[in-house]
């Protein structure tokens, strides 16, 4: 920690360093840059994955929360912020030279806040419309409908890009650039098709059936709900969760919990821990089990989609019997869960554990050894781990790249450190790497329930709560594994009881992000089949 | 050696033949039976697709472990029926910007092509209703037309998507047709005919793919291959490849336009398989083995059309199987597997057909005792 | 005619709930009288509309997934027939709308509705697709579909369970069959004209007009 403190003392000399939950250092915007730079570049501990960036607006000032951690080590973790006072016109430094999972995350910040980035090459707004009016986070957003007004006329799409650049001398210039060249041959994927996983739009300039340029667009089902949490209580906010990730919502919901039980202490009885855990880890294999279906449905595998979804089935019988959710199941709640497990529960999750384990066996005979499965996934999207790492791709596909990145291994929550698992790392960084790897960790799941299922402790399902749940002023992160990868909570609290801000970090918008970069070059049938291989979900990219 | 034939529609046709011609006059009798079997072809023509789609949604439905349309009737039969009706009746929209000429012939060319080569094939001994003698070349010059629909649809359409689907439909089709007539043309140096009727005639003690053995049996492997990709269905669907292209060149057909695509695929799928019967298994004729007459009678109690529908039925069903198991070939792949793969195996192949054929290394000039040609 | 006369194979009319809604549906579809020639013929086109919806899933968000259950292998939409799913608007009979629509998705989900080719149906499946569902109060989300789109049929639940999406298909084909599809009679709910306003000039929208393509360059 000296050595880090060390590090932002002499990269930024106004840094006001504090020590809250996690290690923060605030910095005037000129001096961003540098300390970042600092940060990134060091050689003891490169601070090189963003994890999440925050717009914020305190009122008086708009700014943003960087939270940062070192690639090889995840339990530490530095969190940046920087302010500006101009309201009218917010002008921060970009870090995207830095970290390419700035790109979007800018992009998003400028839509949402108004602020934009100065050496950010595309500074287009993310998730809202080019024509939005106000910036919906800002405090002082105006709600009137009339100001945004539904139609159903269709607008084009605008092909130019703003930038704002400093040249050598240290002065700002405005200027447009072009996303693709005039005679491009482009064709939209999405938003409404058959295979993005939701409404993804890519505009994909193609040379022949090969991919030249990609264009990402989003805010589909952008639904505000960061905006929304800021007006509800947060029991409230749980609900919302789960309709983000909705294919992990299970471990969404858990994430918040936890965020608000560490914040206002409330402690978790064992055996909620556990039905916590076991319920994770089955929401965790109806996750991979859709990413594995889908991603043969996008290979043109129609019965293998079929085959993945009825075995999906088995775990939303449980879950069904459980909560009477199928999808989406209300289990956790702040302090604890909301039902106990059935009678019968042990015994059907026993009976599933062999079930899944011969029809993964299958999988491989069917599936995974095929000839043209193989020529069609091996080799193709290549990944390398550092653009894993500074794209901030997470969960399988960025373990298929060899990063080391499982948040149960590295900052384990629940029951992750009682238990034994072996986290699924495979160097190839290929479409096959990540398939194979959810299969796998398929595997792990089921052995971490059998660790669980005999052993829960009798008792209380639900922690002692009060009625209305106040978090005491402050900055509080959490992270989970969903089935995506890294889902992070952030919770600015003034001490109400709604949030002063909630962010989520999404895995799936980091996975979105690395599109253009690892399909350029494919062609347009491996586009959608590295799609699915990166299995994002797209509402909780637009949140 | 005559046997007994009880179900065999040859009595009735020759019936029919007679009646016509006491009554009416030679040309007459002809434009009249020329129309009968006219009606009769593009009624088994809707019949066969109709079934055939409700086949394999059912079949579809067994491999996926589902059960497929149970509610219209026993099993849901008619599902097909129900489909069909509202087919027809559904809006044909016009669109603005596309080549309205050739966006409205494009699907009859592929409707076309599968009708007329449906026509040329032996259902059963006497059902064939015109018996060319170049009656392979025939069906493979036919069966090329349809490609010209798909281009022009997907030309016409000014659709992106369809665009790129008619692109890659033309490549494959044209790639993969080669292989077709080369493997044909095989079995064409084996049986020393192109004439249907007569393929089907010298294959009645042995069929060609064992009379040829090897070289035959390669040869109907790549015409199954290749036959599935001409078909456009999966793996080789890369045309419509719906989760690429939405639906490929018919993106933008609406109603019955539709429905010709539609069918037509099902249809092709039946011709290949009928091709395949024809030329390589026999064709409509029953097992027969030499000498063992009373073996051969209970075989003829069969008639000849189940005979040649069960055989294509038993090749449909491998199609299918194929089609709902393998994950879709890509387009490098796919041209591949034709340029570098098939077409030198299919001319390596075509040459060792001739030299056995040549050499006398044929099941019948090994065994003639065998077969009764001694 | 009577809402009992409608049959759906195993599901008996009194099974159904909210049969008034579909008599006073079929009340003021026959308040003319029928020919009975005309009757007949309708019923057999209806029988075939009505066994062959071919749906398009417009599925934004969770209820996609459910919508995607419902077509697998553990409750199979193809019992009903309606396991084509058609990715083209083109050749699809029900839309079913799954999932929240933003204002950004606005005009596309009117767009490909306008897309498809009549006789053609709405299904509005999940809470979002009703009424915004719990996005309700926020400041993008349109607060139901039959804002933009006219709906046949409301699947509520969030997500619905399968058994609902099939109660709400199973309902749709006892309105398909009340139709009278060869005098075009079927009403359709009227959707909130106040999208149909041009925001730049305040004017309402000819949809005529404005679904006229815009010139496309790149094909030259």
């Amino acid at each position: 920690m000296e050595t880090i403190k060390k590090i932002i003392a002499q990269a930024a000399s106004d840094a006001v360093i504090e020590e809250a939950q996690r290690l923060t250092v605030t910095v005037p915007p000129k001096q961003l840059h540098p300390l970042m730079k600092a940060l990134h570049d060091n050689e003891e501990l490169p601070f090189d994955y963003l994890i999440s960036l925050i717009g914020m607006d305190w009122g008086d000032k708009l700014g943003v929360i960087y939270l940062l951690s070192p690639s090889k080590d995840l339990t530490r973790e530095l969190v940046v912020i920087t302010a500006t006072e101009d309201r009218g016109n917010p002008l921060l430094y970009s870090v995207t030279d830095l970290y390419e999972t700035a790109h979007l995350n800018e992009r998003e910040v400028y839509a949402m806040f108004g602020i934009r980035f100065i050496n950010n090459p595309d500074m287009r707004p993310f998730l809202l419309d080019d024509t939005w009016n106000g910036f919906p986070l800002r405090k002082d957003y105006d709600t009137d409908p009339a100001r945004n007004p539904v139609t159903v006329i269709s607008s084009e799409v605008r092909d130019d890009v703003p930038r704002i650049m400093e040249d050598e001398n240290g002065n700002l210039v405005e200027s447009t650039t072009r996303v693709f060249e005039k005679d491009d041959y482009i064709i939209n994927i999405g938003p409404q098709h058959p295979s993005t996983h939701g409404v993804m739009h890519f505009r994909t300039a193609l040379n022949g059936e090969l991919i030249k340029k990609i264009d990402v667009r989003s805010g589909y089902i952008h639904r505000g709900i960061e905006k929304l949490c800021e007006s509800l209580t947060y029991p409230q906010i749980l609900h919302l969760t789960d309709r983000l990730d909705y294919l992990s919502a299970n471990i969404n919901r858990h994430a918040v919990c936890m965020c608000v039980e560490k914040a206002v202490g409330i402690e978790v009885p064992p055996r909620a821990q556990y039905i916590r855990t076991i319920m994770d880890e089955l929401n965790r294999i109806s996750s991979h089990l859709l990413a594995f279906a889908s991603h043969c449905n996008d290979l043109g595998a129609t019965t293998a989609f079929i085959y993945g979804m009825r075995e999906r089935e088995h775990v939303l019988d449980i879950f069904d019997k459980t909560c009477g959710g199928r999808l989406i199941i209300n289990q956790d709640v702040i302090g604890g869960v909301m039902f106990d497990i059935y009678p019968d529960f042990q015994k059907d999750v026993k009976a599933f554990i062999p079930y899944m384990r011969k029809r993964l066996k299958e999988y491989e005979v069917f599936f995974s050894k095929n000839p043209i499965a193989l020529r069609r996934m091996v080799d193709v999207g290549y990944m390398s781990r550092e653009d894993a790492i500074t794209y901030g791709v997470t969960g399988p596909a960025g373990r298929g790249s060899g990063w080391s990145c499982d948040v149960r291994l590295h900052k384990p929550y629940a029951l992750y450190e009682q238990v034994e698992f072996t986290e699924v790392i495979r160097t190839e960084g290929d479409s096959y790497a990540r398939y194979l790897n959810r299969l796998d960790e398929i595997e792990q799941a089921l052995q971490i329930i059998e660790q669980l299922i005999d052993n829960i402790p009798e008792g209380e399902i639900q922690g002692k709560v009060r009625p209305i749940i106040r978090i005491p002023e402050g900055r509080y992160f959490q992270s989970v594994e969903t089935g995506k990868g890294e889902f992070t909570v952030f919770i600015e609290s003034k001490g109400n009881k709604h949030p002063y801000r909630l962010k989520f970090r999404s895995p799936s918008m980091a996975a979105v992000s690395v599109m253009p970069l690892i399909s350029e070059g494919e062609f347009l049938a491996d586009f959608i089949g590295i799609g699915g291989s990166m299995d994002y979900v797209i509402p909780d990219i637009d949140r | 050696m005559n046997y007994k034939q009880p179900l065999e529609l040859t009595g009735l046709i020759a019936n029919l033949d007679a009646f016509f011609r006491e009554h009416l006059s030679p040309f007459w009798a002809s434009v009249v039976e020329g129309l009968l079997i006219l009606i009769a072809i593009v009624a088994l023509y809707a019949v066969i697709a109709l079934a055939l789609i409700y086949v394999e949604r059912k079949i579809t439905g067994f491999f996926q472990s589902r059960l497929g349309p149970n509610r219209l009737g026993k099993y849901g039969s008619i599902q097909s029926i129900a489909d069909m009706i509202k087919i027809l009746i559904k809006e044909i929209i016009h669109i603005n910007r596309a080549d309205r000429f050739l966006f409205y012939v494009a699907p009859f060319f592929v409707i076309g092509s599968s009708l007329m080569a449906f026509g040329a094939i032996p259902f059963g001994k006497g059902l064939q209703a015109v018996d060319f003698k170049m009656g392979v070349l025939y069906l493979i010059a036919v069966s090329s037309i349809g490609v010209l629909g798909v281009l022009l649809a997907g030309w016409s359409s000014n659709n992106k998507y369809s665009m790129l689907g008619a692109m890659r439909s033309g490549a494959q089709t044209i790639s993969y047709e080669l292989s077709a007539a080369f493997s044909l043309m095989t079995v064409v140096v084996l049986a020393g005919t192109m004439q249907l009727s007569e393929i089907v005639e010298s294959q009645r003690y042995v069929w060609n793919i064992f009379n040829g053995h090897i070289p035959a049996l390669v040869a109907f492997v790549i015409f199954l291959i290749s036959g599935h990709a001409e078909t456009n269905r999966g793996p080789f669907d890369l045309p419509e490849a719906e989760g690429e292209l939405t639906a490929g060149y018919h993106t933008e057909y609406s109603g019955i336009q539709f429905g010709y695509y539609y069918l037509a695929e099902y249809l092709n799928m039946f011709i290949v398989a009928a091709i395949a019967t024809t030329v390589f298994l026999g064709g409509w004729m029953p097992i027969q083995v030499h000498g063992w007459d009373g073996f051969n009678q209970v075989m003829w109690y069969i008639p000849s059309y189940v005979w040649f529908f069960g055989k294509t039925a038993l090749l449909i069903f491998l199609s299918l199987w194929v089609r709902w198991t393998f994950p879709r070939l890509r387009i490098d792949i796919l041209l591949n597997l034709e340029w570098k793969v098939l077409l030198p195996i299919n001319l390596f192949n075509i040459v060792m057909m001739v030299i056995t054929v040549l050499a006398g290394w044929t099941l019948t000039d090994l065994f003639p005792n065998l077969f009764g040609l001694a | 005619m009577d809402v009992k006369k409608i049959k759906i194979k195993a599901f008996p009319a009194e099974e159904f709930k909210d049969n008034d809604s579909l008599q006073a549906y079929i009340d003021e579809l026959n308040a003319e009288g029928t020919n009975v020639i005309i009757g007949k013929l309708d019923e057999m086109i209806n029988w075939g509309r009505a066994n062959s919806l071919w749906p398009l899933a417009f599925a934004t968000s969770c209820c996609g997934i459910e919508f995607m259950a419902a077509a697998a292998a553990h409750y199979d939409l193809a019992r009903f027939g309606m396991e084509v799913t058609r990715n083209s608007p083109r050749q699809a009979d029900v839309m079913i709308v799954a999932g929240t629509i933003v204002n950004k998705m606005a005009p596309l989900l009117r767009r490909v509705y306008d897309q498809m080719a009549e006789p053609k149906h709405v299904v509005a499946m999940g809470a979002c697709s009703i009424s915004g569902g719990p996005f309700t109060n926020s400041y993008c989300v349109i607060n139901g579909v039959d804002k933009l789109i006219p709906v046949d049929v409301y699947v509520p639940g969030c997500p619905p369970r399968p058994e609902s999406l099939f109660y709400g298909l199973l309902q749709l084909q006892r309105k398909v069959k009340a139709d009278k599809f060869i005098q075009k009679k079927r009403i359709v709910r009227p959707y909130r004209p106040e999208t149909l306003i041009n925001p730049k000039t305040g004017e309402p929208i000819d949809m005529e007009v404005c679904l006229e393509p815009t010139p496309d360059t790149s094909i030259e």
